[in-house]
């Protein structure tokens, strides 16, 4: 029991700090990405290559004035952050990191909580993380603010649908809702190769879920100020910029996970390696699949300008949910008929 | 009239299916922003790298000494007068007996202030002198925390008396230099 116990809280923490370093990293990544797409360097006077950027932007977050308009709901202008970002971590507890790791005969699963819902919890989750920043743009008692709640609810609620039945072509691929089998089954082929359009669907979807470039609407520094964190300093802005972070990082994750086969490896059984090390190969294996996802959002947000409003919701609508449809349909033709 | 033979005429015709799947167009972009990730990059790291300065670049200003380490400046004041920005102000002073070796002619600079802030840099200064005193040199003018900083006078505008730390304008004072300055119509020599 003690055993399972400090396996639980060993494993919860280092997937929390591993986020979290990873997300500090993703914005050095993104400004260095950026940089190179622009013929410039992006940072690199913090440390060598400016791998101490993250560090210092985090330092400035933490010392900046913790500013709070009068105005402002100050129990919800609160809430708002810390529900952002509790949601963003909250989905990792069941994305499976790696296989089983055996010490002195006990079994290790790498994943927090394995459930026969896995996906289902991961749609209730993600769903919720449209309330923090709702939450924040209303306390905030700004009219740019709540603009870009409003943007941001209608956003994601629309593209919440194409996603789901993107997910459900896959669920119905695999028949099952847990993604330890979801990976299991891929073992000889990944569900990009039987499902590509859901895969581009579920891209497109993720990253209008996580409110990156080209589906940046809530943010809109253009002509939102800011959006829904225009009030926002210091830490309790730093904690919507971070959650955005760590929201690419779990929809890379998912996105490896159920498409690209998680943490398998091809052609790893024939290397002919002790359990353990295949296991951890085949997390590492993960992590270059995530951070491959990592800089595809990137790169697809330094190259594509931002939709109109009303381009997204035509997107939205009547593009990527009849496309979802048809290919649920499609894919339930298929199975029916095997 | 074409500027150049890149203009395209604005149309607004209906795009083809493959146009309006917009995934194309897309890759097209993605393809342009991964070339310039490995592409030249446009920065010149500053502290490391410094940008390259032609020889006869014009920045701050050096007054000369002869051979014997005496100014050359007799503050006749034409660089005031040929200066288009008024940044050059001087009080003239007679040469006592005994300072022949710190002053090449009777009468020297006291005080000799340039502004660098109104100097323009175009160095009119510098071909107005009649007697080789006033140079441009290749430093920057260094940057300061007050305006007041920035009116030099003669302790930081006159060149060391050592001759190893003298400052190099041969590249400012090549020989058809010389001979313009002999010219009858310069007007400091009619």
């Amino acid at each position: 029991m003690i055993v399972y116990l400090i396996y639980k809280v060993a494993l919860i923490t280092t997937i929390l700090l591993l986020s979290l370093l990873i997300a500090m990293y993703a914005t050095l990544v993104e400004r260095k990405f950026a940089g190179f797409i622009q013929d410039r360097y992006g940072p690199d006077r913090a440390g060598p290559w400016g791998i101490l950027q993250p560090v210092c932007d985090g330092v400035k977050l933490f010392f900046k004035e913790e500013y709070m308009p009068n105005t402002a709901d100050k129990f919800l202008y609160i809430l708002g952050p810390c529900l952002t970002m509790m949601v963003s971590l909250l989905t990792s507890a069941v994305i499976p990191w790696g296989g089983t790791i055996s010490i002195a005969g006990n079994n290790f699963p790498l994943q927090v909580a394995s459930s026969s819902v896995d996906i289902l919890y991961i749609f209730a989750v993600v769903s919720m993380g449209v309330y923090g920043i709702m939450i924040g743009g209303w306390a905030s008692n700004n009219k740019f603010a709540l603009l870009g709640a409003v943007r941001a609810s209608s956003q994601m609620i629309s593209y919440e649908l194409a996603m789901g039945l993107a997910i459900a072509s896959v669920i119905l691929m695999t028949g099952t809702l847990s993604l330890q089998q979801t990976v299991d089954q891929q073992t000889s082929m990944w569900n990009v190769v039987y499902q590509p359009l859901a895969f581009l669907i579920f891209f497109i979807c993720a990253l209008a879920e996580t409110n990156r470039a080209p589906f940046d609407l809530p943010e809109c520094e253009g002509e939102l100020v800011g959006g829904y964190h225009t009030e926002y300093s210091a830490m309790k802005l730093g904690f919507y910029l971070f959650s955005e972070y760590i929201n690419m990082f779990i929809s890379s994750a998912i996105m490896a996970t159920l498409f690209f086969g998680g943490y398998h490896m091809p052609f790893i059984d024939k290397l002919g390696l002790s359990p353990n090390l295949l296991t951890l190969l085949g997390t590492a294996f993960l992590f270059v699949k995530i951070f491959l996802f990592l800089l595809l959002f990137i790169w697809v947000r330094w190259t594509l300008p931002r939709f109109r409003y009303d381009q997204l919701m035509k997107l939205g609508w009547k593009v990527l949910f009849p496309l979802a449809l048809i290919n649920l349909i499609i894919t339930g033709i298929v199975m029916l008929l095997k | 009239m074409n500027l150049t033979n890149r203009s395209k005429v604005v149309t607004n015709k209906q795009m083809t299916f493959v146009e309006s799947l917009y995934l194309p167009a897309i890759f097209a972009g993605m393809w342009i922003t991964i070339k310039h990730v490995f592409g030249k990059k446009a920065t010149i790291k500053y502290p490391e790298k410094k940008r390259e300065f032609s020889e006869i670049y014009r920045g701050q200003h050096v007054l000369k000494r002869d051979d014997e380490g005496r100014e050359r400046c007799t503050a006749c004041g034409l660089c005031a007068l040929a200066c288009p920005a008024e940044a050059i102000t001087m009080i003239a002073a007679e040469r006592q007996p005994g300072e022949e070796n710190l002053y090449r002619e009777e009468k020297y600079a006291k005080v000799y202030e340039i502004n660098m802030l109104r100097c323009i840099y175009c160095g009119l200064c510098e071909s107005a002198c009649p007697k080789e005193a006033i140079f441009l040199t290749k430093k920057t003018v260094d940057s300061e925390y007050y305006r007041q900083a920035f009116i030099y006078g003669k302790d930081k505008l006159v060149e060391p008396v050592e001759k190893d730390k003298r400052i190099d304008v041969t590249k400012r004072q090549t020989p058809e230099v010389l001979q313009f300055k002999k010219l009858p119509n310069e007007r400091h020599n009619i």
